[in-house]
């Protein structure tokens, strides 16, 4: 039986960073996997000829650039390329455009309304004043505003000061923007309905909301508070797709002395007197180590993976209601050639960014009504790539990968599991809708993944297969995350920790939650903290 | 349905043709989506056209509002802190505009051109904002930076060449009069304003007659020394006159995304364009508390010993330097008036007229840096003030 | 002609009533102007068809302020207290809620909503404390009372240990739904309560928010419902009647003009009729829309403060469905006696969702949920010797329909609302005599409220506490001088409280001191 200092469950992104920080400190670490490739959702694989498909999570920003630079991600083969521009294709044959460059987009904006065009400059401020709000709370421990111990009030009064540093009109509009709609927001600054519904989806992707939900306009942040390279809000693609992040952070995580291994499933965490012994495995063989770290979403984690004796039952049963929703599958395509998209002129830009088939406010809200009825949207929520535009090394030349994320996607069919049937129908829901915009986008499909949450879930082991680990709802953020009492990584026995996105700040490719569970664990081993700081005002 | 696809490339402005034909330097950058020229030919000489004879600056980007309605009047009385019954057809006002924490939006230019009837001329764009400000008023707002072009004609000959095009009734302008006269067959809008601090005048015209205008006029300027100039030499004007420039010397308040970075008029030095006795207006009640309780910064001319330009300059209130007290956002060695100059922004109780101050100025002479603490003393006037800016009319030269 | 008064109140709505009274009280000489001939506002009682009265808009008493209550030494006499709610369900397995007990669930469901209530009027309570206070303001310079305000509301929420402060963390922004999920198992209850949770709102059981909503509906009275005898409009009565014996002045049938301001400050108001009354304080009623947009005129005011106030969102979907009855209906399984009940039809929490749909679009509910009493059932007063009428709360009918309410659109919900009752009481139809249908559009004609909305504004975290009615105006001043906001779209919001009307005269006379 071996030992270790310590085990963490599960390979995906932030459980990568957890451990390499961990090993930074001198702890000898294993990271177990229970499938036969790292990455979790933060994968790229090579499932049909010479293509690769970054088959879940598709695009980078959120990625803490003070990870990034600490863990020397560009060093163990990271590059990420700012990609920009996104188009939503409409029924009347326009389209609207949203370019990277300033002073086009604005033109773009006023070709449906010069107010729009304005108001967007003080949209984006607006926006991005919250975006620097948040991000100073990203790469710190949640208080416990229950708690009387120091670091609790200490960590409350910077949480106060900073708000009372935005101003009194500042403080209002925040606290509005914390608890309003997408909808609602947008409805602030643009009167064009095809302009709000660009805006919109970034509200709703990966929530099981509609856009006129209140609390939507904060999943904004989700979108907007990452970055390329200090451009708050650009995205980016991994060169070699998002798995690149998490095959650098394996390199980073071994080049420390971590040891990391595949296909090791872990059947339970053993736990004794309180206390967390290590787990055993699938195969029967157990592991030992004084702490463990989960980077499982937390029904995982509590409920499949530990003895129900071993929590208290308050605890218990709020872990099985925390709310993690299926809502949003994936339809991941290999063409053969670069579909043509007649509404856009030859030779445009728009063609290297993200595309949505879909161009109403109403549509939006009633793809969301399709889900509340257990089904998925008929006229779905489509955030479509194609990254092979300018990523060589995802498909032979001149062919290219298309991911698409698809909003609404339960997790069960109206309450039973899906049909295989209904899985093909869900995939063609999206493709259709593709084809009304592209007409030989279908004649060049060579092979079709589709995946629902049932699917992602089957696969990487995320409940309901949801992005985020769990709803970014107020009452599942901060403090609240996971669970009332336990935001700050640590569970409810002795050497336990959590680490995955169910955590504060949530999900998306950030790497925040695995490094702030490091941040905890180290200094629960009264170790010093070699976590990074936030790298200040920008 | 037909659409117009967006335009991808930056705009050329209507009097494009016949700067290309002039320019020699190359030189362009981006100004609210047009090609605007740095300079054209030699950037220093473009410089003294404007001060010794004339220079023409192709104002077309500027963002341009036409308001009317029943309300108009109203409206910009809310919106300005000036008050504007006071400007009467025929006049154009200066103005600034300030959200509810009357903090500045922008300054610009608000020509009257007929009864009830304006045109709000300003460096960046506001459309959202004025609509915001329309809400519940009847009046109607057009944006009509396309439909309008413009020629800024400034420096001491610049009377004489409108008058050689046969402009009657130039003469008996005065500083901030406007006049609306036939040029062949469009109409021609001429007002006496200027953002050089200096005799001169603006031209605004269609687009289509925009080359005959460029045309004659360059024709009727040939014996006075009329010269294209670019964005490098007005720059310099503008520091002479002691304008202030948004994204230079200030931050539009509805961009600002940290808080404490915009500014209020009165810290700008604009307080004589704030008149409390209005009823409203946007800001108002926050003057009011400033006044009262006092303004946190304050903007300041500098004459600054030597000649080293204070670019970016910290401010210090001792030489010995310690805690700055402010920084500088616009500097220049002045060429007519052979001074050091710069404006700045400094915390209160600093910056009262004749404090000496002292600025922290990096400069560097074949790759060597060097640092110095200069005096700068704060003065009240602008740098550049002829006598011939106020004269009507103007002499002829 | 011309008076002088201390404070002129806009509008006789209760909550005018209560700041009048409360000014009246501590002094002042006070003037309210009210535009309809009746005072009361949305708690009016009204004859719709001869000799059958209903309360015309609020038909429920479950919110009035204690402390309203007390200051103001009213006493009110009840027709029918602490009614039981019966949630409808057409087989004729109805469920009865009534304070902490529901029969006709599981005994392990029961036993849920046991506790469920415990906590929920806890919260409410504590929730109350803070619907009676100004809300301070945010900010570094804030008064030494808002900084205590502000303390106090951390102190109070510590106080209530730290589980059941965590819990109260984590639902105040939650939506009722996946509360009554993961706690019943009854549909019907689900229903029940997600419909006490979004009643007057534009929001359906899944919105996030509407938790907080559910709580206001408890707080004040922990959720008992009561029909004063003579209903909402005796109310409203009582309150005038308290009014004039502090000497205030209560004039009907006076719509204003608008409000005259001089130099940044109010004056005074001028009638339609063109009279003018000054006062160096005027307090309005109305909504925050009205009273800014057409009463102050945005001239007098800022952008910024005006954009915020166009903002505001006050979308009503709450329509009234009056009937006069020639007997009461059957229905199965309900014993005669319990008539006096309320009766909800929300078979279950997807119902609701389901009916909040349409709204979304500009739609009226195919299938609505209703909140129904028999008033005359209690009090004999409101029809004629055995007959009785109806009184029901009718969801969704949004008030800004696609194509606008006509008489045409207003026929086809009254037949699908009509359709819905029948389910449950198959044999209404034939019971009916005469009927009278007011959608949210009606209600902002007749009671010049923007959106017909109950609240002046949607009850939402967005438009709470701080931020009610806008940032930075929250405490019942607005920005010009002597002008104040006393009416739901104000804190706390709307419901027969009197909250709002309260706490804008202490604030009013704190200013003065």
């Amino acid at each position: 039986m071996k030992t270790y200092d310590a085990i963490v469950i599960g390979a995906g992104h932030n459980g990568l960073t957890n451990a390499a920080y961990l090993a930074k400190s001198g702890l000898n670490v294993v990271c177990i996997e229970k499938n036969d490739y790292i990455g979790g959702a933060t994968v790229s694989r090579n499932l049909y000829k010479d293509w690769f498909y970054s088959n879940c999570s598709y695009v980078v920003s959120l990625l803490r650039p003070e990870i990034y630079r600490d863990l020397e991600l560009a060093r163990h083969g990271l590059q990420v390329t700012p990609y920009g521009g996104g188009t939503v294709f409409m029924e009347n044959g326009d389209y609207l455009g949203s370019y990277p460059d300033p002073e086009v987009h604005w033109r773009e904006y006023a070709r449906f309304s010069r107010a729009d065009a304005d108001a967007y400059e003080r949209y984006s401020a607006d926006t991005m004043r919250q975006c620097r709000f948040i991000r100073e709370f990203l790469l710190r421990t949640p208080p416990d505003p229950a708690s009387f111990k120091p670091r609790d009030l200490r960590e409350l009064a910077y949480l106060g000061a900073k708000f009372f540093d935005m101003g009194e009109q500042r403080m209002y509009d925040t606290i509005r923007f914390w608890t309003m709609s997408v909808a609602e927001y947008l409805d602030e600054y643009f009167e064009t309905d095809v302009i709000k519904c660009a805006l919109s989806g970034s509200g709703i992707i990966g929530t099981a909301l509609g856009i006129h939900s209140p609390g939507t306009a904060y999943v904004l942040l989700h979108h907007y508070m990452g970055e390329v390279d200090g451009n708050m809000g650009a995205w980016g693609f991994a060169r070699g797709g998002t798995g690149a992040v998490a095959q650098a952070l394996a390199k980073s995580f071994r080049s420390y002395g971590g040891e990391l291994r595949t296909e090791a499933g872990v059947e339970q965490i053993l736990v004794k007197n309180g206390k967390v012994q290590g787990v055993a495995l699938s195969s029967g063989e157990e592991i030992n180590a004084k702490v463990v770290v989960s980077n499982m979403d937390v029904k995982n984690t509590f409920l499949r993976c530990m003895d129900k004796n071993d929590l208290t039952e308050e605890f218990y049963n709020r872990v099985k209601n925390f709310k993690i929703r299926g809502s949003s599958g994936k339809v991941n395509i290999a063409l053969g050639g670069m579909p043509t998209f007649p509404a856009l002129p030859k030779d445009s830009p728009l063609l290297d960014g993200d595309m949505h088939f879909i161009d109403s406010m109403e549509r939006m809200e009633r793809a969301y009504d399709d889900w509340k009825e257990g089904t998925w949207s008929k006229d779905p929520y489509v955030d479509m790539t194609i990254p092979t535009v300018s990523d060589p090394t995802m498909a032979p030349p001149g062919k290219h990968f298309v991911s698409c994320f698809v909003q609404y996607c339960p997790a069960q069919i109206e309450g039973r599991d899906w049909t295989e049937e209904e899985r093909q129908q869900f995939g063609q829901t999206v493709i259709d809708q593709i084809g009304e915009y592209s007409p030989d986008f279908k004649s060049l499909i060579e092979h079709v993944e589709i995946r629902t949450p049932a699917v992602i879930e089957d696969e990487i082991g995320i409940t309901e297969g949801n992005i985020f680990h769990g709803e970014l709802t107020m009452d599942q953020l901060l403090f609240n995350r996971p669970i009332p009492g336990y935001a700050q990584y640590r569970g409810p026995v002795g050497g336990l920790y959590m680490c995955g996105s169910s955590t504060h700040p949530g999900g998306g490719i950030m790497a925040a939650p695995g490094c702030n569970a490091a941040r905890e664990i180290l200094f629960d081993l009264r170790r010093p903290d070699i976590t990074p700081v936030n790298f200040g005002d920008d | 349905m037909s659409k117009t696809e967006v335009q991808l490339d930056r705009r050329k402005s209507p009097f494009y043709p016949r700067q290309a034909e002039l320019d020699r330097l190359n030189q362009w950058h981006e100004w609210k989506g047009y090609r605007s020229a740095d300079g054209f030919w030699e950037m220093d000489l473009e410089y003294f056209a404007q001060r010794n004879s004339a220079g023409v600056f192709d104002l077309t980007p500027m963002t341009k509002y036409r308001i009317t309605g029943p309300d108009a009047l109203d409206y910009l009385n809310r919106l300005v802190t000036r008050d504007m019954t006071k400007i009467k057809p025929g006049r154009v006002a200066y103005a600034v505009w300030c959200d509810d924490e009357g903090q500045v939006i922008d300054d610009g230019t608000i020509f009257h051109l007929n009864e009830g009837e304006y045109r709000l001329c300003s460096q960046e764009r506001h459309m959202s904002w004025l609509q915001a400000a329309a809400i519940g008023m009847d009046v109607r707002i057009i944006d009509e930076t396309e439909d309008i072009c413009g020629l800024a004609v400034q420096g001491p000959t610049s009377f004489s060449i409108l008058k050689n095009m046969g402009l009657h009734g130039v003469e008996t302008l005065k500083p901030f009069d406007l006049m609306a006269l036939n040029f062949h067959g469009a109409e021609l809008m001429i007002s006496r304003t200027g953002f050089t601090g200096d005799l001169g005048y603006e031209l605004w015209i269609s687009p289509d007659s925009a080359l005959h205008l460029w045309d004659t006029l360059f024709e009727a300027g040939k014996l006075h020394h009329i010269r294209a100039i670019g964005t490098h030499a007005l720059e310099l004007a503008r520091i002479e006159a002691g304008f202030i420039a948004a994204y230079i010397d200030f931050l539009p308040a509805n961009v600002t995304v940290r808080s404490g970075r915009s500014r209020s008029p009165l810290e700008l030095g604009l307080g004589w364009l704030v008149d409390f006795e209005k009823p409203n207006f946007n800001g108002r009640r926050a003057l009011i508390e400033e006044k009262k309780r006092g303004s946190t910064w304050r903007l300041v001319k500098l004459d600054i010993e030597g000649n080293k330009e204070a670019h970016h300059s910290y401010i210090y209130d001792n030489k010995k330097g310690g805690e700055n007290i402010g920084f500088i956002t616009s500097a220049a060695w002045s060429p007519v008036c052979k001074q050091n100059i710069a404006l700045g922004t400094v915390r209160t109780p600093h910056g009262k007229v004749g404090d000496k101050l002292y600025v922290e100025i990096y400069y560097q002479l074949e790759m060597h840096w060097s640092r110095v603490m200069a005096q700068a003393t704060v003065v009240s006037k602008p740098f550049w003030d002829p006598p011939r800016k106020r004269v009507t009319p103007p002499a002829s030269n | 002609m011309s008076d002088n008064y201390d404070a002129i109140i806009i509008g006789a709505g209760h909550n005018g009533l209560v700041c009048a009274a409360m000014l009246g009280r501590a002094g002042r000489k006070v003037l309210v102007v009210e535009a309809n001939d009746q005072v009361g506002g949305a708690a009016i009682t009204r004859e719709f068809t001869e000799g059958y009265s209903v309360s015309a808009c609020a038909h429920l008493l479950y919110q009035l302020q204690p402390a309203v209550k007390k200051e103001l030494g009213l006493k009110l006499d009840v027709a029918a207290e602490n009614m039981a709610t019966v949630a409808l369900s057409a087989e004729g397995q109805h469920l009865r809620i009534q304070n902490d007990r529901v029969a006709g669930v599981s005994e392990e469901d029961a036993g849920s909503y046991r506790a469920f209530h415990k906590r929920m009027t806890r919260f409410a309570d504590l929730f109350n404390t803070f619907l009676n206070k100004t809300p301070p303001r945010l900010a570094k310079d804030a008064s030494r009372s808002d900084m205590l305000t502000l303390v106090q509301l951390g102190f109070d929420i510590r106080r209530l240990g730290r589980t059941e402060m965590q819990e109260l963390l984590r639902l105040i922004g939650m939506n009722i739904r996946d509360e009554v999920v993961e706690r019943f198992a009854s549909p019907k209850l689900r229903g029940a309560i997600s419909l006490d949770a979004v009643l007057g709102t534009h929001l359906g059981p899944r919105s996030p928010n509407t938790v907080l909503t559910y709580l206001y509906r408890l707080a004040g009275a922990k959720g008992q419902i009561s029909q004063p005898v003579g209903g909402m409009g005796a109310v409203s009565e009582l309150l005038a009647k308290s009014a004039r014996h502090y000497g205030v002045v209560i004039r009907t049938g006076m719509p204003v003009k608008k409000i005259v301001i001089d130099g940044g400050r109010v004056g005074g108001v001028e009638t339609n009729s063109g009279e003018t009354f000054s006062a160096p304080l005027v307090v309005s009623n109305a909504d925050p829309k009205s009273t800014i947009m057409c009463l102050v005129g945005v001239k007098n005011v800022e952008t910024g403060f005006t954009r915020r106030i166009h903002h505001i969102r006050s979308n009503g979907n709450a329509a009234k469905l009056h009937l006069a009855l020639d007997r009461l209906p059957k229905i199965e399984g309900i014993e005669d006696h319990e008539y006096a009940n309320r009766f909800v039809i929300a078979p279950d929490e997807g119902y609701v969702e389901r009916a909040f749909n349409y709204a979304k679009y500009g739609e009226s509910s195919v299938k609505p949920i209703l909140e129904i009493s028999f008033p005359s059932v209690s009090d004999k007063s409101m029809a004629p010797p055995g007959k009785h009428v109806m009184s029901a709360i009718v969801q969704y009918a949004p008030s800004k329909l696609r194509g606008g309410w006509t008489e045409d659109s207003k026929s086809d919900f009254l037949q699908v609302v009509m359709g819905t009752l029948s389910e449950f009481m198959p044999n209404i139809e034939s019971c009916v005599l005469a009927s009278e249908l007011l959608t949210s559009a009606d209600f902002e004609k007749q009671l010049h409220m923007t959106g017909g909305h109950w609240h002046h504004g949607e009850l939402a975290l967005d438009q709470f506490l701080f931020t009610r009615p806008v940032g930075g105006a929250q405490q019942y001043a607005m920005p010009v001088d002597g002008l104040y906001l006393c009416g739901a779209g104000a804190h706390p919001g709307g419901g027969v409280s009197g909250a709002a009307g309260r706490n804008a005269a202490r604030a009013i006379l704190k200013a003065e001191k």
